[in-house]
C-alpha cells in the first residue's frame, strides 16, 4: 500500500481532524439550544413585561456567581492546554481539577436555586404559575427547560474533563498529542458560551 | 496470480470471527451492509403497511381495520419510511460503503463512531418496535402536531424518543462524512475532482448535522410537555401551538433535502457511465447541491400556509420556495444534457435512473402547486400532497435507492443479477407507481382529505383504482428484491468494472479487499473522463 | 501536520478572563439603566463580545483554518435564520 493514501491508520495522529470532529459536534449543540432560544425570542417579544417581572424573581447573586464560576473554569481549561503544550503536567492537572471543581459548585448552586423556586411554588404546571400571568408561566417554563438542559450538559462536560484528567495523569496526553484534552476543553467552553447568553436573558431582563 | 481476499474474508479488527466480526467491525463496508439489511427490513415492512392502508381505503367504510388502528397504521408507515428508511438509506448504505472508496482512502475518519451510529440506528428501531405495545403506536401522524401529540394516550413519548435516537445516528454519520471528506481525500483529489455522489453526501451531511438537532429539541419538548405540562405550546398557558410547527418543519423541510440530495448524487454517477460521456455541468451540479442545502433551510413554513400564521409569512415563504426549485431544475437539465449525443447503453441502473428523472420531475412540478400559497390553500392536507411527496420521496429517493442497488450490487457482492427480471420488476414498480399515485392527485384536487379513515362516495372510484396500482407496485418491489437476493447464490464472478465506470470504486476487485485498493488508485484530472474507458471497452462485455 | 503549534501564554489567557469579568460587570450595570427596548439588544451585544473572546482565544478560533471559521459562521447564521424567520410569522400576526 503506497504512502500517498491517507489511511485510517494515519488518521490516528491527525489532531486537526479530531478537532474538526469535535467542532462539528459543537455545532449540533449550538443548534439544539438554538431551538429553545427561538421559543425565548418569540415569547419575550410577546410577553415582555411578564418576562421582566419573572426576571426579578430570579436571584441575581446566584446568576452572577455562576457566570463568574464558569468563566474562571473556561480560563482554567484553556490554561491546562497551555500547560500541556509546555510540558507542565502538574499545572495541567490542577487546572483541569479546578474546572471540575467550578462545575461542581455550579451544579450545587443550581440545586439550591431550583430548590428555592420549587419551595415557593414556582415549577412547571404549579398552581402559582397557572394562576399567574401567562407570560410568567412561559418565562419560568423556559427557565427550567433551558437551565435543566444546560445542567445536563455541564455533567456531560465534567465527564469529558474527568476522562481527560485521567489521560493526562496516565501520561497519554503529551505536548504533541493532546486532542483529547483539547476536545474536552472545547466542549466545556461551549457549555460556558451557552450560559453567557442564558445569564442576561433570564437574570438581567429589563 | 493469487485471487485477492475480499473484505468478506478479512474482518477488521482481525481478532473477531463469525457474527462478532460483523457486530464489532469497524470496516465501513461491513457497516454499510449491516445497514443495508436492516434498512431493507424496515422498507419492506413499511411497504406492506402502506399496502394495508391502501387496501383499507379501496372500499368505503371499514374494510380490514378500525379507525384508531388506521390512524396508528399511517403514523407508523410514515415514521418507518421517513426515519428508518428514506433519511438513512443512501448515506448509511452507499455512503458508508463507497464514500471512502470514491475519495481514494481506506475508511472513514472515525470508524468506531461509525459503528456506534449503526448501533444507535438499531436501537432507534428497537425503541420504535417497543412503542407498538401497551398503549399502542401513536395516532398523531408522523408530524406529531401539538396539542394532540401531548394529550393523546398512545405511546408518543416512546416513539418520539426513537426518532430522537435515530436523529443522533444521522448527525454522527454526517459528522463522520464531513471530517472524512476534509481530511482523507487522496492527495491528488482536489475539491473539484470529487465525484458527484460524494459531493452530494457532503452537502447532505451538513444538513444532517445542522438541521437534525432542531427536531431533537422539538421531540424532547413533546416528551417534556407530556410529563411536566409546562405549557410552551398550550394557548391556555400562554403558549403558541404554531411554534411547534415552526420548530418541527425547521428540521423536517431540510430533511427532505437530506433525502433527495444523495439520490441526485446517485443519478449523477449513473447517467455519465451509461452515456459513456462526461457529466454536463459538473460545477453547476456541485454548486446547485450546496445551494439546495442552503436555500432549503429557508423555506420551512411552506408546510404551514393554513396553520394561522401571518399573511406576511405566507408570502415570504412562498416566494423563497420558488427559489429553491431552481437548483433542482439545473440538475435535471444537466442529466438530460449528458445523455444528449452520448453513447447510451441500457442497463437496469440506467432504466431506474431514467424513471427517477421522470418521477422526480413530476414530484418537483407538483411541488410548485403546493409551494405556491394560492394553490396550496385548495390542496393542503388533501391526497394531492400525499401524491406529491410520494413522487419526490419514493419516485425520487426510493427509485434512486433501487438504482444504486442495481449499480453497485456487483461491486459490493461480486455477483451480477439477472437483467431481464430486473427490467420486468422495474417496469412493474414504475407502472404500478404511476397507476397508484396519479389517481391521488385527482382525488386531492377533488377535495379528498389525507389521513382520513373514510371518505365520501364520490372518492370511491379513485381509491379503488389506486389500490390496483399499489398491487402491481408491491409485486414489482418484491420481485426486484428477490432477483437481487438470488444473485447471491452464484459464485463471485463479477469483474472489477462491469459498467465502464471511472470513479475509483471501479478500479478495485469486486468485492473489494479490506483496505479497499490493491494498488494505489489512479486519480483522474477530471472525475468523468471516459477516454480511458472508451479504449478499454472497444469490445464491450455483456451483462448477465 | 498540526496546523497551529500556537501556544497562548498564561498572561494572555488571564487578560482575557479579566476582560470577561469586566464585561460581566458591564452587562450587570447596564441592566440597572432603563433603556426600554434597547436593553435586551445591549445585553445580547455584550454577551456576543464575551462569546467572541471565549471563541477566539479560549477555543482558539482565531488561529484555526478556513473550514472551521466558515462552518462556525454558517452555524451561527443558520441560528439567526431560525430565530429571525420565525418573526415573519410572529411579528405580523
Amino acid at each position: 500500500m503506497s504512502s500517498h493514501i491517507k489511511t485510517g491508520e494515519s488518521m490516528k495522529t491527525d489532531e486537526a481532524g479530531k478537532k474538526m470532529g469535535m467542532w462539528l459536534f459543537l455545532y449540533t449543540e449550538i443548534i439544539l439550544f438554538g431551538g429553545l432560544f427561538v421559543l425565548y425570542a418569540v415569547y419575550f417579544s410577546k410577553y415582555t413585561n411578564d418576562f421582566i417581572e419573572g426576571g426579578k424573581e430570579l436571584n441575581r447573586v446566584f446568576g452572577v456567581v455562576n457566570t463568574v464560576i464558569l468563566l474562571i473554569s473556561s480560563f482554567a481549561v484553556a490554561a491546562s492546554i497551555t500547560a500541556v503544550q509546555k510540558g507542565q503536567r502538574k499545572i495541567a492537572l490542577w487546572s483541569i481539577g479546578g474546572s471540575l471543581g467550578c462545575g461542581a459548585i455550579f451544579l450545587v448552586n443550581k440545586y439550591f436555586e431550583w430548590g428555592h423556586k420549587i419551595a415557593i411554588g414556582i415549577y412547571p404546571n404549579s398552581e402559582k404559575l397557572l394562576d399567574g400571568p401567562d407570560g410568567q408561566n412561559l418565562f419560568f417554563g423556559l427557565y427550567y427547560v433551558i437551565t435543566g438542559l444546560h445542567g445536563i450538559h455541564i455533567i456531560i462536560g465534567m465527564t469529558f474533563l474527568a476522562v481527560a484528567f485521567g489521560f493526562v495523569l496516565a501520561g497519554k496526553v503529551t505536548a504533541h498529542r493532546f486532542a483529547l484534552l483539547e476536545n474536552a476543553g472545547l466542549y466545556w467552553h461551549l457549555v460556558d458560551l451557552i450560559w453567557i447568553f442564558v445569564f442576561p436573558l433570564f437574570y438581567l431582563v429589563i | 496470480m493469487e485471487p485477492v481476499r475480499s473484505f468478506f474474508e478479512t474482518p477488521s479488527p482481525a481478532r473477531y470471527t463469525g457474527i462478532g466480526s460483523w457486530l464489532l467491525t469497524t470496516d465501513h463496508k461491513r457497516i454499510g451492509l449491516m445497514y443495508l439489511f436492516a434498512i431493507l427490513f424496515w422498507f419492506l415492512l413499511a411497504v406492506l403497511l402502506g399496502g394495508l392502508i391502501r387496501f383499507e381505503l379501496m372500499f368505503p367504510g371499514q374494510t380490514i381495520m378500525g379507525a384508531e388502528l388506521y390512524n396508528s397504521a399511517f403514523t407508523l408507515h410514515g415514521v418507518i419510511m421517513i426515519f428508518l428508511f428514506i433519511i438513512p438509506a443512501l448515506p448509511a448504505v452507499f455512503g458508508n460503503f463507497f464514500l471512502p472508496m470514491q475519495i481514494g482512502t481506506d475508511d472513514v475518519f472515525f470508524p468506531k463512531l461509525n459503528l456506534l451510529s449503526w448501533y444507535l440506528y438499531m436501537l432507534g428501531g428497537v425503541i420504535a418496535i417497543l412503542s407498538l405495545f401497551s398503549d399502542g403506536f401513536p395516532d398523531t401522524g408522523w408530524t406529531f402536531y401539538v396539542p394532540f401529540s401531548i394529550s393523546t394516550n398512545t405511546n408518543v413519548s416512546t416513539a418520539v424518543f426513537a426518532a430522537f435516537v435515530l436523529g443522533f445516528a444521522s448527525m454522527l454519520t454526517g459528522l463522520n462524512f464531513i471530517t472524512t471528506i476534509h481530511r482523507m481525500r487522496h492527495p491528488k483529489m482536489g475539491w473539484m475532482q470529487i465525484p458527484l455522489f460524494t459531493w452530494s453526501l457532503y452537502a447532505t451531511s451538513w444538513v444532517q448535522l445542522l438541521a437534525t438537532p432542531i427536531v431533537s429539541i422539538t421531540l424532547v419538548l413533546v416528551i417534556v410537555e407530556r410529563y411536566f405540562n409546562v405549557g410552551l405550546f398550550d394557548p391556555a398557558k400562554g403558549g403558541d401551538p404554531i411554534l411547534y410547527q415552526h420548530l418541527f418543519w425547521m428540521y423536517s423541510h431540510p430533511a427532505v433535502y437530506i433525502m433527495i440530495l444523495p439520490g441526485m448524487g446517485v443519478i449523477s454517477e449513473i447517467i455519465p457511465v451509461f452515456a459513456r460521456k462526461s457529466i454536463f455541468g459538473y460545477k453547476a451540479i456541485v454548486v446547485s447541491s450546496m445551494a439546495i442545502a442552503i436555500a432549503g433551510s429557508l423555506v420551512w413554513a411552506h408546510h404551514m400556509y393554513t396553520s394561522g400564521m401571518s399573511d406576511t409569512a405566507v408570502f415570504v415563504f412562498s416566494l423563497l420556495t420558488f427559489v429553491v426549485a431552481i437548483p433542482s431544475a439545473i440538475k435535471v437539465f444537466s442529466w438530460v444534457a449528458t445523455l444528449y449525443k452520448g453513447s447510451i447503453e441500457m442497463s437496469p441502473p440506467l432504466f431506474l435512473a431514467l424513471c427517477f428523472i421522470y418521477l422526480f420531475s413530476v414530484g418537483g412540478l407538483t411541488g410548485l402547486v403546493v409551494g405556491a400559497a394560492g394553490t396550496d390553500i385548495h390542496v393542503h392536507d388533501t391526497h394531492f400532497v400525499v401524491s406529491h411527496f410520494h413522487f419526490t420521496m419514493f419516485g425520487g429517493t426510493g427509485f434512486a435507492f433501487f438504482a444504486a442497488l442495481h449499480y453497485w450490487w456487483p461491486k459490493m457482492f461480486g455477483r451480477m443479477y439477472n437483467f431481464k427480471r430486473a427490467y420486468i420488476a422495474s417496469v412493474l414498480v414504475t407502472g404500478g407507481f404511476v397507476f397508484h399515485y396519479v389517481p391521488m392527485f385527482i382525488l386531492g384536487m377533488q377535495g379528498m382529505p389525507r389521513r382520513y379513515y373514510d371518505y365520501l362516495p364520490q372518492y370511491a372510484t379513485g381509491n379503488f383504482l389506486a389500490g390496483f396500482g399499489a398491487l402491481f407496485m408491491i409485486i414489482g418491489i418484491f420481485m426486484m428484491m428477490t432477483n437481487l437476493m438470488v444473485s447471491l447464490r452464484q459464485a463471485r464472478n463479477a469483474p472489477a468494472d462491469p459498467w465502464g465506470g471511472v470513479t475509483l470504486e471501479w478500479m478495485t476487485p469486486s468485492p473489494p479487499p479490506l483496505h479497499n485498493f490493491v494498488s494505489e488508485p489512479r486519480v483522474l484530472d477530471y472525475p468523468y473522463d471516459f477516454s480511458g474507458v472508451i479504449k478499454k471497452f472497444a469490445k464491450k462485455p455483456k451483462g448477465a | 501536520m498540526e496546523k497551529n503549534d500556537h501556544i497562548f501564554g498564561y498572561r494572555t489567557l488571564f487578560a482575557v478572563l479579566l476582560a470577561l469579568l469586566t464585561l460581566t460587570g458591564l452587562t450587570v450595570g447596564a441592566s440597572f439603566i432603563d433603556m426600554g427596548k434597547l436593553n435586551v439588544w445591549v445585553a445580547l451585544g455584550i454577551a456576543s463580545v464575551k462569546a467572541s473572546l471565549v471563541l477566539m482565544i479560549f477555543m482558539h478560533l482565531k488561529f484555526e483554518g478556513r473550514a472551521l471559521i466558515l462552518s462556525f459562521l454558517s452555524t451561527v447564521f443558520f441560528l439567526a435564520i431560525m430565530i429571525s424567520f420565525t418573526f415573519w410569522d410572529i411579528a405580523f400576526r
